[in-house]
């Protein structure tokens, strides 16, 4: 019997059909403007109520109100009332919770029970700040050498051992001992502690040059990128961004990719910057003005306040960002803007020694930007790194303390919220640099969306026409079998949950165009097996089997060309390529054995006149 | 459709010497006016700003050019209250704050503020990345393309369809010069999904002639090759025509930000439609294809074995 299909086959067939149906079904739904309210601990049942009947005050209609797993969800009617009620959810919470923006979709609850989601969105349909940011990880090998050279000196001098110097030079560090007697001493000091090092040993035997091994230059890049990674997750997620993509890409770079988020200057300011605090002591023992007039004594750095008034402070450090473990920013007792600090035990321990034995002695607050910006200089990049250093608060010291503490000094409640953030987040182990940016405004991501769905439809539309004009009957199945291409196309994507791109919609709109080739060259095929006089059913077959190579051996070029695409491609480049490759696939099933399912009901297992094609 | 029977073949001098002459205008055209290259090569700054009504351009320029941005080009984008404003990788400036400073200074002084629809800042090593990305991306499909059709077909054939691809992007670039359009990453996207389908087109018609050489033993190859081209036309037509009218409803209602993408698309289709007629096959001819070619082999060195 020719031109039949047995039945586990046609089962087949039509069991993808309907799982590609169902799976495609979450994105006829709509999204709901909502609020996500989440907290670091998890939050109770109370406090949720609270927040629910808060919102309920405002006389703002809550659509739903979902607490699940700690976090809440409250769903609004629309745009407007989901700000406001974010605004006042911040004010209200402070730095209690997280109050993130979302869409969140309106995906009936048995659809989402088998895994059924919407496509995802990408930047350029739903608005957001896709950052492309560069790591500098030479600064962090830089910063690892700094290290090395102070420890090393401090080791000798615990250890005693007389030296001239400890430089750094041209990636060197350089030790030069005051004698040569003392350099078996320096040689086993440096096996046992600074084994890291490679050694070596120039003509002049009172010097030894230490260097980084290769291994541990390596090992210090890829650490600083890995690190960067965590603290952008973490400050970002303090941001309150909802459904935030932080990807390495490359060596060195890093995406971010923040949906919703409009207020670019500000997520620029949290990314970007590196900024801690650091806590010396004042030296008053010695005189300002001749160290501005370029006497610094060796124990102490120059520093400036904010008024600009030069401030001598102690060389030594004591605490640094690294061991602030908590921070939260608010009013002290005068309403002053202010930043709560907790330490971690090394750094409250010290902080105890320290303020006990100077109870009455002033300490300042220095406050420690790194600012990178890349400007073009006679055509050449140049990277400029400019480390801001200020002393926002000098204090004297009125009784011990160790853990927790509070510094004030800063210009506005915005600057302290924001340096608690970056406090919290944790340091930036190497500075990085936004090398690109795109911003989509919501208003545009719509357009884009509409526009999309628009030419999708009048280009569907026109295909369809033309295919049931030139080929008849044949045409519509051709088209049916388009159709169910489609829907698995968006089925295949909802369940990858790959990022959809407006070329990404290009791409689709692309495949229905090429898809129905299939389909051109079985018909044409079928046609002039009619012409050679064969038997409509033979034709029907003969047709199917010889277009099959020709499909096969077409798709797959574009195949391999659409997979190129998608290595070298970034963004919603690789959205068109991912669209380009699921289309190719599903349309050589959809069109070679749809079509041929649907023909065989119509016209296999009978006696057959003429075939409308 | 009947089926024609057109000497494709045999005018071959004809469509060769045309494709030379647009092949000839391309390379020209590209490399004295070179490409007009987008932000996503060149790095710089793009920012497309939305008015409730028409904007005044000519106002914009002045504001701009007295806030110090005197290198920006101002445009209307699709609508007359869409702006985009670009500027160039910045001497001196910082290039992060560029996007607010601008939107700062336009909206400093007017009733009408601007809202912003989208910024686009590539730093030019990214630029640079993006660009060498591209290209390898079609090197490595063309290496990809040559071997598959070697493997699959012969290498003559191989040749020719990589000869004739190569024609379409070169065309299409071409026009892309010729016309000072904006070449993109988008544009690049829709260079290489045209290589794709350029391919696709020829690979139908070179089945067709191996199908041929094989069943049509005693003809000249000549010939051969006009009936598969012939009896593959409709077919090559109808895929054509159906494409094109998706672009079409792509570039009327798509939105400007793909609009030249529909047009690297639409040239494309039209020159891949035309290069697989007119060149891919007399290409492989002039690459000296042969039945033999392509027969499948019996017994390897049957005739050598015959030699004293």
């Amino acid at each position: 019997m020719q031109n039949h299909f047995p039945l586990w086959k046609n089962l087949l067939v039509l069991g993808i059909f309907l799982i590609g149906l169902i799976y495609s079904l979450p994105n006829l739904y709509g999204d709901d403007p909502s609020i996500q309210v989440s907290s670091n601990a998890a939050m109770a049942q109370d406090k949720a109520n609270q927040i629910e009947s808060s919102i309920k005050n405002t006389g703002i209609k809550l659509k739903a109100f979902e607490f699940k797993d700690g976090r809440i969800l409250a769903r609004f009617n629309n745009t407007d009332d989901q700000l406001k009620i974010a605004d006042l959810l911040r004010d209200q919470l402070g730095n209690d919770a997280t109050v993130a923006l979302n869409l969140a979709p309106t995906t009936p609850a048995w659809l989402r029970a088998i895994g059924a989601d919407a496509m995802y969105l990408g930047l350029d349909l739903r608005g957001g700040v896709h950052f492309l940011l560069e790591v500098d990880q030479d600064a962090a090998v830089k910063q690892a050498e700094d290290r090395y050279n102070d420890d090393i000196r401090q080791a000798l001098r615990g250890e005693k051992i007389r030296y001239q110097s400890v430089s750094k030079d041209n990636g060197f560090i350089k030790v030069t001992l005051k004698a040569t007697e003392d350099k078996p001493a320096l040689l086993t000091l440096l096996g046992k502690e600074f084994r890291t090092l490679d050694i070596t040993e120039p003509e002049d035997q009172t010097q030894v040059w230490l260097k980084l091994s290769e291994k541990e230059i390596r090992d210090t890049k890829k650490n600083a990128v890995a690190q960067n990674m965590t603290t952008l997750r973490n400050r970002v997620n303090e941001l309150g961004v909802a459904e935030p993509v932080i990807q390495q890409q490359g060596d060195n770079r890093i995406v971010v990719q923040l949906p919703g988020v409009q207020d670019t200057t500000r997520a620029k300011e949290i990314l970007g910057t590196t900024a801690t605090l650091e806590y010396r002591l004042v030296d008053v023992e010695h005189d300002v003005q001749q160290a501005v007039s370029g006497h610094v004594p060796v124990g102490s750095r120059l520093y400036y306040e904010k008024n600009g008034n030069p401030i001598l402070l102690d060389r030594r450090i004591i605490v640094t960002g690294d061991q602030i473990v908590d921070a939260s920013s608010g009013m002290d007792q005068d309403g002053r803007p202010a930043v709560f600090i907790s330490l971690n035990g090394v750094g409250a321990q010290k902080m105890g020694k320290i303020t006990q034995a100077n109870i009455g002695k002033p300490m300042a607050v220095v406050f420690i930007e790194y600012k990178v910006d890349t400007k073009i200089i006679n055509g050449q990049k140049i990277r400029h790194k400019e480390k801001v250093e200020k002393v926002i608060s000098v204090a004297t010291i009125q009784g011990a303390f160790s853990k927790r503490f509070q510094t004030t000094g800063l210009d506005s409640p915005q600057e302290a919220r924001n340096l608690s953030l970056l406090l919290r987040a944790g340091a930036l182990a190497a500075p990085v640099d936004i090398v690109e940016e795109r911003t989509v405004g919501p208003s545009l991501g719509q357009d884009n969306i509409n526009k999309g769905m628009m030419s999708f439809a009048v280009g569907f539309i026109l295909v369809v026409l033309f295919m049931i004009i030139y080929y008849r009957l044949c045409g519509l199945f051709a088209n049916i079998a388009l159709a169910f291409n489609v829907i698995i196309i968006v089925a295949i994507l909802s369940m990858l949950q790959a990022t959809l791109t407006l070329p990404g919609i290009a791409g689709i709109i692309l495949t229905v165009g090429m898809s129905v080739d299939a389909n051109v060259l079985i018909f044409e095929r079928i046609k002039e097996e009619i012409r050679n006089g064969n038997t409509p059913q033979s034709s029907i077959f003969i047709g199917f089997e010889k277009a099959f190579a020709t499909i096969l051996d077409s798709n797959i070029t574009t195949l391999l060309v659409a997979v190129m695409l998608f290595g070298f491609g970034t963004g919603s480049v690789k959205g068109f390529a991912v669209t380009l490759i699921i289309g190719l696939l599903s349309s050589m099933f959809t069109a070679i054995t749809g079509t041929r399912m649907i023909m065989n009901w119509v016209y296999g297992n009978r006696r057959v006149e003429k075939i409308s094609i | 459709m009947k089926t024609t029977n057109i000497n494709f073949i045999g005018n071959r001098k004809i469509s060769l010497t045309f494709s030379g002459i647009l092949m000839v205008i391309s390379i020209v055209s590209l490399s004295v006016r070179g490409l007009h290259m987008g932000i996503d090569f060149t790095g710089g700054t793009l920012i497309e700003v939305g008015y409730p009504q028409a904007a005044d351009l000519s106002v914009l320029r002045n504001t701009l050019g007295n806030s110090g941005f005197a290198d920006a080009t101002v445009q209307n984008f699709g609508t007359t209250r869409d702006v985009l404003i670009r500027l160039k990788p910045h001497e001196g400036i910082s290039s992060v704050d560029l996007s607010a400073q601008v939107l700062e200074a336009i909206n400093k002084n007017t009733t009408t503020p601007a809202s912003l629809r989208r910024v686009e800042f590539v730093g030019p090593q990214v630029g640079d990345d993006l660009a060498e990305d591209g290209f390898l991306a079609l090197l490595y499909s063309t290496i990809g393309i040559l071997i598959y059709v070697a493997w699959r077909f012969e290498w003559k054939f191989s040749l020719g369809a990589v000869i004739a691809t190569f024609h379409d992007v070169i065309v299409t670039l071409g026009v892309f010069s010729v016309f000072g359009l904006e070449f993109d990453l988008t544009v690049l996207a829709a260079i290489l999904a045209l290589i794709g389908y350029s391919l696709n087109d020829t690979i139908v018609v070179y089945d067709r002639i191996r199908e041929n050489f094989r069943s049509m033993r005693k003809m000249s190859t000549e010939t051969i090759m006009n009936n598969a081209i012939n009896v593959t036309l409709s077919r090559t037509i109808m895929t054509s025509f159906t494409v094109i009218l998706v672009l079409v409803s792509l570039f009327f209602l798509g939105g400007q930000v793909i609009h030249n993408f529909s047009i690297a698309l639409l040239f494309g289709v039209v020159f891949g439609t035309y290069s697989s007629i007119f060149i891919a096959s007399p290409m492989a001819l002039i690459l000296g294809i042969s039945p033999e070619d392509l027969m499948i082999p019996v017994k390897e060195g049957a005739e050598l074995d015959s030699r004293p």
